[in-house]
């Protein structure tokens, strides 16, 4: 997991992940939040059903899907931390529709 | 700068397009629009610096000494370009460019179809795919991935982060962390000795250029203050609850380390799936080790009005990846007839390009990664979304006798997975020639088609429905 550094500037943004309320800030990717809540692992993958979190966090590993609002395959590198946004792990295949 | 922000706001045809919000991209849409020439940029962070300056007119970075002043430059650049008569799409996924200069690109729930006189692509570089065992473990991410926590979040590794690899962004890292007050708990260098040998011959002329003052107090900082194992020959990484464990060989030893984070890193390499998809030539190049674009001096691919600036076309650094694209801003300001002349200082600015050249060479040829590690241990994942090892590769290169990586995706999957062989491309192609024992000439690269990045459905059909777009949805 990442700390934050203690001088630094940006608001609270309030979010959940899988229900558990939780903060970022202001500027936040959905996955740096993530991280710095103590998230390494974000998915498990459709092939092998292996933990899988980001790895290049600059959109091109797509390794860090997560579920943003009932949308599935969401990469969380590349979506800013919204108030109120409820963020889900996923597991395995996404299901059809979501 | 105009920004936009839906398709609404977008208009259907510029004089110029611009994929890319970095160094290169700003600063060549920066000059073309002076001239008066009609400039969208397009780019898929939410705020514009590309990888190098990421998020630098929004950090929340207080103490700015933290990542060192080189960072900073981005802001001149952005600040330039804000001050331009450019639109400017953040957020924006381009997931079609074609010869016919037609881009595909979806921002927000929606997707419009938009052309261009000339486009440039300034999609700058991705990190060069690192096929340890292990390396896709959670906890396991690139050393650029940690550094854009540090520059865009104000994040660093909590617990003992162990950075892996060879390379200048490497060292810059661990320093800013130690500027940070939270070091790396140890560095494994992988940089090849024989490599020092090679890049001997080049050693004066990086003498002279702007980065040496720069690279040897970083050096001597960060040995300073971290345990570096130099000479590692193998790497490998393995969960160890809690935690992971990277096990590692330097000569004849072996040793193992606990750690929370492992870092990797080993040199970064042009980001080539927009231009493959595009139906620009590739070539390899020795001296890099990579996939590039084939561009001649004014950076123009092999499809006409398709220029490529930037660590996309060659990896340079941001130094020269700002003054190519000025450069190739006035370059098209020219061609293209803007209305107003623009100030040129091409012909100052050649001896500083000359001056980073110069330096290039050496850096190329210390930190080239060997290829043992290019191509990965048997056991290692080389196609990470499809879960491929190198050794299936391998094995199945010579059992079927596949000819290149386009005819490995119909065995394996390799490279047809969301990622679109971003993080195997140049291994597969690797482990292809060293199987087959053929030279990095005779093998291809992905033939990569539209969308070249994940698009829904809905965005796809949200193309307005006139006879042009038809024509083009039924084209793609």
């Amino acid at each position: 997991m990442f700390q934050r550094l203690p001088d630094i500037s940006g608001t609270t943004v309030h979010f959940s992940i899988d229900g558990k309320p939780t903060t970022g800030i202001e500027g936040d990717s959905v996955a740096a939040a993530l991280l710095v809540a103590g998230h390494n692992a974000f998915r498990t993958t459709a092939v092998s059903g292996a933990e899988r979190g980001p790895y290049c966090l600059m959109g091109a590993c797509h390794d860090c899907y997560v579920e943003i609002d009932g949308t599935a395959n969401q990469q969380a590198c590349r979506i800013r931390l919204r108030d109120g946004m409820s963020v889900l792990t996923q597991h395995g295949k996404r299901d059809l529709g979501r | 700068m105009k920004r936009i922000n839906g398709c609404q706001d977008i208009e259907s045809t510029y004089d110029i397009i611009v994929v890319g919000a970095g160094p290169a991209g700003m600063n060549a849409a920066s000059t073309a629009s002076a001239s008066g020439l009609s400039v969208l940029v397009l780019d898929e962070n939410a705020t514009v610096g590309g990888q190098i300056y990421r998020n630098v007119t929004a950090s929340p970075l207080r103490d700015r000494s933290i990542v060192g002043p080189d960072y900073w430059q981005g802001e001149k650049i952005a600040a330039r370009f804000e001050a331009s008569a450019c639109h400017y799409a953040p957020g924006a996924v381009v997931w079609h460019l074609d010869k016919e200069r037609t881009i595909g690109v979806a921002l927000g729930e929606a997707s419009r179809i938009v052309s261009a006189r000339h486009v440039i692509i300034a999609t700058g570089a991705i990190e060069r795919p690192f096929p340890v065992e292990g390396w896709t473990l959670p906890g396991v991410m690139t050393v650029g991935a940690a550094q854009i926590l540090l520059k865009s979040s104000a994040a660093v590794p909590r617990g003992r982060a162990v950075l892996a690899g060879t390379g200048p962004l490497l060292w810059l890292y661990a320093w800013q962390c130690i500027q940070a007050g939270a070091p790396p708990s140890a560095i494994l260098d992988t940089t090849p000795r024989g490599n020092w040998l090679s890049a001997m011959p080049h050693l004066p002329a990086f003498l002279s250029s702007p980065y040496l003052g720069k690279g040897l107090a970083l050096l001597r900082a960060v040995r300073s203050k971290v345990r570096v194992v130099s000479g590692v020959t193998e790497l490998a990484i393995k969960a160890h609850s809690p935690g992971l464990s990277i096990e590692f060989r330097r000569g004849s030893r072996s040793e193992s380390i606990a750690a929370d984070h492992v870092l990797l890193h080993q040199g970064v390499v042009p980001n080539v799936n927009l231009v493959s998809a595009a139906g620009c030539d590739l070539i390899w190049d020795e001296t890099q080790a990579a996939w590039q674009p084939q561009t001649d001096a004014h950076g123009l691919s092999s499809v006409p009005g398709i220029s490529i600036v930037g660590d996309g076309a060659r990896i340079g650094g941001a130094e020269l990846a700002a003054m190519r694209g000025e450069i190739m801003g006035q370059h098209l300001a020219q061609q293209l007839g803007g209305e107003r002349r623009v100030d040129s200082n091409g012909a100052q600015l050649t001896p500083k390009v000359k001056a980073y050249e110069r330096g290039r060479p050496f850096l190329d040829a210390l930190y080239r990664p060997t290829q043992a590690f290019r191509v990965g241990a048997p056991s290692a994942i080389a196609c990470r979304c499809e879960e491929i090892t190198c050794g299936q590769i391998t094995e199945t290169v010579r059992a079927l006798d596949v000819a290149g990586p386009n005819q490995i995706k119909a065995f394996l999957r390799t490279g047809m997975g969301p990622c679109q062989g971003r993080y195997c491309g140049a291994t597969v192609s690797e482990l292809i020639a060293a199987a087959r024992g053929i030279p990095m000439s005779d093998i291809n690269y992905y033939r990569l088609r539209s969308p070249v990045k994940p698009i829904t459905l809905g965005q796809l059909a949200s193309v307005p429905h006139n006879n042009e777009e038809a024509k083009f949805v039924q084209r793609i």
